[in-house]
């Protein structure tokens, strides 16, 4: 393909066309009222909105910048910068995995490949059933019981290769 | 002044400039990506890295970024330092990490920042091997071509997007090595100003799509320094040619006018010059069809048509030179010569002139324009009818940022901080109009109404400010207590700037703008007055006092004239098409122009004249300017069948031949000279560049690159002997690489380089358009041979101030009728421009905007189609609802395909029918 071509992006999964909320259009409202610059409250919308929908879709980032007032570009700069905001659909829940340099030292590469071996997909993958995504994440501040790692918003520390299985069980 | 210390002498630099512009503006050589003088520092790439030493006998130093540290008195550093070398050279190594090694089929090549400054670090060996991150690109419409790959972060097109010119579809996307510079989704870049991305980007991602069909490098053009003649702020562009094709529009220099910025209309519109459609010969009328014929047969044909007639008329042009309007009045007699502008906007040319003229305040410059902090717009729309204006005025309201920078006791140059700071808050700007406009997001306050309203705002405003200002009775509450407010903030002002135009078709308008600037000039403020004109050469064609094109009309109409002369002009532009043809079908039609128009199809004799690129010519800007535009190239090089010349050129050959006197080679500067001893409002215009006797330590001014390639090959098509290089018997100018080519040094005035005479931006070293600190006194300030043009007349302080007393009444709605006016528009209201494929793919569909309420009442949807009635014809067009349109009042796109050119600011009334 030339360099040249103009963008196109690779299939993503069919979703219903997402309508923001009203609780969340009221509760982004509101977060707009905190701040000098309605710029200020972009991270908090988008926030919001993922904590429904799960991600952030083109059109969520388009309401969130009418919402606010702000261009789609400001609200789309805010949401590429953090890695922690998805701009892709993700599994219904996400397993984040420190690689950080602590973790490194106490066994993250074994974590990672046991992970990617039962679930079959790589970093940035999502499980053909939709339960599960994988992504890195950096240092979550408990260096002295790694490896450690995230699901959703539960963190569990010393995760060894072995108590993955069961780990995963508590989340249908 | 401040004394800094570099490498170990002294200089003497502006102690408020940070190093970098300081080192710059001394003529040495740091290397920089993120800074620009017009953006100022971020300290993004690192590139400027130098030494810095705590005093004389400091000799371990501390690396700093130029770009960040003010340049204070007892500063010591140095550029040569080994580690600072060093320092700069893993920079540059770093940012080529991942940039491709395309140079060969990239369009920036042998004009790219990032190259000179890649040889400038001396980095030539990229020990990086690994995999290079690759982007997406996006189509980013017809103007600019994407290509991410290229970017090294330097975050320059996205403060010269959103922050410098107020782009909403861009930004920057993703984080750390990873980040993108695009829209939000592809599509075209919506911002007038878009084109600068070419020049603001320092590699290949931003590049001029509407070269990249004909590409050629920059170091193979041949260039002049030439004019826009897009709108009437004379912005000075350089035009890129090669093998007789215009290729490119790149900004030129000019420290008073458009400084580093043009608009897209100007950059892009020049393919009108390109059309295979335009007349490249003389043509004859042969049974009622035009036939090509030769130069001879034409002039023998005009010149017994001209010798024969009793009465002929010359019909000027704001789209031509000083010196063809001159020629054709030269050639008629000054009573059979008249204005080619509408008659309406010969009125308001007229008012225009008489007020910079004979008034108080004279013009200030597009350039002053953003040192401005209060502005009223009163009815001009300037982002269609002047589009760089309102970038200026755009900086006007940034310049907030700066009193907060002040306020800080930060410097000028912290484009971070200021940034932090202003947030969105602006210097107050007051727009009114009749309809929204582009400058709406940064006023303070808009105020939409008729005309006659605004004016009545105005002269309110105006009477707060100096109660010997006539007072305007019957206005509301409401208006009064805006009027007042705008008088509190621009008195409030240090430099408030009053800024209007012909676009509203008001001269009450005008009049209005002046009582407001003069009042202020009253109070004893220093305030920055500003019109916009209609055309590339209104104010110069209007100071030629013609005489109005009705009555030529009228003249030719009932017979009393024969033969009409128009030059450069489409009457049908200037007239209703029945009071056009009327004239055109008694009269026998000499037509020169290099545009096929509905006004060349009625010609007994078509001449070709040549555009603004392929001639030599003096147009007087809106300020009242006067600036020379030089040929880029010689036509007849490349095709010797072809025969346009300028138009005064043929004019000039038309008279020797009504005279037999055989004095038909007339040059330019004895065309200009003459101009300028018959008509004395015109004597400057000799000093508006160097005459063609002019030399630079004994040598013509080169117009192409020394390694301008090809030359002796190009014609080999036609004869494999290569002909001699065209003469230019015209200016001090060389269709050649040989002749002078430098930038000329501070403090001798033997090699200075007048700024007139700078043809493209290049130095040694300097390739890129950043080549422009090279030739300037200081970076980003004038040119160091002088700002190009010269103004026609000074402001005549002594002029008392007398008032416009005349009070219009307030407009009356009436729906049932209500008053078309045509919106202007960038891309479309503009004659050649619009005559060039990009631009036209721009242009707007026809539409009939009008707002809710009388939408409402009439049962009209957005989008449903309606019959309206204008000035007689009937057109089916679709509705596009706008509250912003004030009661009584409807609007259609000027210049758009099918609508009919309404004379701006006719009060033609409508008939909303039955939905078509
Ligand atoms: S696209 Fe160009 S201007 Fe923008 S950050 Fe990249 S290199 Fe700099
Ligand atoms: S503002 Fe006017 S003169 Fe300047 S580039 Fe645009 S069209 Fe040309
Ligand atoms: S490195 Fe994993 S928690 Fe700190
Ligand atoms: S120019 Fe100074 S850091 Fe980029």
């Amino acid at each position: 393909m030339s360099t040249a071509d103009p963008v196109k992006l690779k299939d993503l999964p069919k979703v219903a066309p997402f309508v923001l909320h009203p609780d969340d259009r009221a509760a982004i409202v509101h977060e707009k009222t905190l701040y000098d610059y309605p710029r200020a409250a972009v991270i908090e919308a988008l926030k919001i909105v993922q904590a429904r929908h799960g991600w952030v879709c083109d059109a969520a980032v388009t309401a969130i910048a009418d919402v606010l007032g702000v261009t789609a570009a400001d609200v789309d700069g805010v949401a590429t910068f953090y890695n922690l905001i998805f701009r892709q659909p993700v599994g219904r829940h996400v397993i984040k995995i420190c690689d950080s340099i602590g973790c490194f030292l106490t066994g993250y590469e074994a974590l990672r490949a046991a992970f990617e071996k039962h679930l079959g997909i790589r970093y940035g993958g999502t499980t053909p059933d939709n339960r599960f995504t994988l992504l890195p994440v950096v240092c979550l501040g408990a260096c002295d019981r790694g490896p450690v790692i995230m699901i959703d918003d539960d963190t569990h520390f010393n995760v060894g290769p072995d108590g993955i299985v069961a780990l995963l069980e508590r989340y249908a | 002044m401040a004394t800094i210390h570099v490498d170990g002498k002294e200089y003497e630099v502006d102690g408020s400039d940070n190093l970098l512009h300081a080192c710059l503006s001394l003529g040495l050589n740091i290397p920089y990506f993120c800074w620009h003088p017009a953006l100022g520092s971020v300290g993004a790439c690192r590139q400027c890295a130098v030494k810095q030493f705590k005093d004389a006998d400091d000799t371990r130093g501390r690396l700093v970024m130029s770009c960040l540290t003010s340049a204070t008195t007892g500063t010591y550093i140095s550029i040569t330092d080994p580690e600072a070398v060093a320092f700069r050279a893993s920079v540059d190594e770093f940012l080529m990490a991942n940039h491709p090694h395309d140079c060969p089929v990239c369009e920036e090549g042998g004009h790219c920042h990032l190259q000179d400054m890649t040889v400038m670090t001396g980095h030539s060996l990229r020990r990086y091997h690994f995999t290079k991150r690759t982007h997406l690109n996006q189509d980013l419409g017809p103007f600019i071509n994407h290509e991410m790959n290229r970017c090294i972060a330097c975050y320059r097109c996205d403060r010269f997007y959103r922050e410098y010119a107020g782009g909403t579809d861009f930004g920057v996307f993703g984080a750390h090595d990873n980040v993108y510079f695009g829209r939000p989704t592809p599509g075209t870049l919506e911002n007038e100003f878009s084109g600068n991305l070419t020049e603001v980007c320092p590699t290949g991602v931003f590049t001029d799509k509407t070269h990249s069909e004909r590409y050629v490098r920059k170091w193979d053009m041949q260039y002049a320094p030439s004019v826009c003649m897009h709108c009437s702020l004379g912005c000075n562009v350089s035009p890129g040619e090669r093998y007789g094709e215009i290729r490119r529009i790149e900004n030129r220099y000019n420290g008073t006018i458009n400084h580093y910025f043009l608009c897209d209309r100007g950059r892009f519109g020049y393919g009108y010059t390109n059309r295979k459609d335009r007349p490249r010969v003389a043509f004859i009328a042969q049974d009622g069809k035009l036939a090509q014929a030769s130069t001879e047969d034409a002039r023998a044909r005009l010149g017994g048509l001209l010798r024969g007639a009793k009465h002929v008329v010359g019909i000027g042009s704001p789209r031509a030179s000083l010196e063809s309007n001159f020629a054709l009045r030269e050639l008629v007699g000054a009573e059979n010569f008249f204005d080619g502008h509408s008659d309406a906007e010969h009125v308001l040319v007229a008012q225009a002139i008489a007020i910079l003229r004979d008034g108080p305040v004279a013009s200030t410059t597009l350039k002053a324009l953003e040192s401005g902090d209060a502005a009223l717009v009163l009815g001009e729309d300037v982002m269609q009818t002047a589009p760089r204006a309102a970038l200026s005025l755009r900086q006007a309201a940034r310049g907030l940022g700066q009193k907060l920078l002040a306020q800080q006791k930060l410097q000028h140059w912290q484009a971070g901080a200021l940034e932090n700071l202003a947030q969105d808050h602006y210097n107050p700007i007051f727009v009114t109009a009749t309809h929204a406009t582009r400058l709406d997001p940064i006023a303070t306050e808009t105020c939409r109404a008729a005309v006659e309203d605004q004016a009545r705002l105005g002269l309110a405003v105006a009477h707060f400010i100096d109660p010997a200002a006539p007072a305007v009775a019957g206005l509301d509450a409401a208006t009064e207590a805006r009027a007042q407010r705008i008088a509190e903030c621009l008195l409030a002002a240090e430099r408030p700037l009053v800024v209007s135009g012909t676009g509203a078709g008001s001269a009450e308008i005008l009049q209005a703008a002046a009582n407001v600037a003069w009042a202020l000039h009253a109070r004893g403020k220093t305030v920055g007055f500003f019109l916009a004109f209609p055309e590339a050469n209104s104010f110069g064609l209007g100071l030629m006092d013609a005489r109005p094109l009705g009555e030529a009309l009228d003249a030719l109409a009932n017979g009393a004239a024969e033969v009409a002369i128009v030059v450069e002009n489409d009457l049908f532009r200037r007239a209703p098409t029945a009071r056009v043809e009327a004239a055109l079908d008694k009269a026998r039609l000499v037509v020169v122009d290099h545009q096929d128009t509905p006004t060349t199809r009625h010609a007994e004799v078509l001449l070709p004249a040549a555009t603004v690129f392929e001639g030599d010519g003096t147009v007087v800007n809106n300020e009242g300017r006067a600036q020379r535009y030089f040929q880029v190239f010689d036509t007849a090089y490349y095709h010797p069948d072809i025969a346009t010349t300028e138009s005064w050129r043929w004019l000039r050959r038309l008279l020797s031949d009504v005279r037999g006197d055989g004095h038909d080679a007339s040059t330019f500067d004895e065309v200009s000279s003459a101009c300028a001893a018959v008509l004395p409002q015109f004597t400057a215009i000799t000093k508006a560049a160097p005459q063609a006797k002019f030399r630079i330590l004994g040598l013509k001014a080169a117009r192409t690159p020394h390694r301008y390639s090809g030359r002796t090959a190009m014609r080999a098509n036609l004869s494999v002997h290569e002909p001699r290089a065209s003469q230019d018997a015209d200016s001090p100018l060389a269709f050649s690489m040989e002749g002078f080519n430098g930038t000329g040094t501070d403090n001798t005035p033997a090699d200075q380089r007048p700024g007139a005479l700078v043809s493209y931006a290049w130095a040694p070293g300097w390739n890129s358009p950043q080549a422009w600190n090279k030739f300037q006194d200081e970076v980003g300030g004038h040119l160091r041979g002088g700002d190009p043009g010269v103004h026609l007349f000074t402001a005549n302080t002594q002029a008392s101030t007398t008032y416009f007393t005349h009070i219009p009444a307030a407009f009356v709605v009436d729906n049932t009728t209500p008053r078309v006016v045509a919106l202007p528009q960038i891309f479309g209201s503009e004659l050649l421009s619009s005559r060039a494929e990009p631009v036209a793919s721009r242009i707007t569909e026809a539409y009939v905007a009008m707002n809710g309420t009388l939408a409402a009442t009439l049962s009209l949807a957005e989008h449903d189609s309606v019959a309206v009635t204008i000035a007689g014809s009937v057109l089916s067009l679709p509705v596009r609802i706008s509250d912003a349109l004030p009661d009584g009042i409807i609007g259609v796109p000027d210049g758009a395909p099918g609508i009919p050119r309404i004379a701006t600011g006719a009060q033609a009334t409508l008939k909303v029918g039955a939905a078509a």
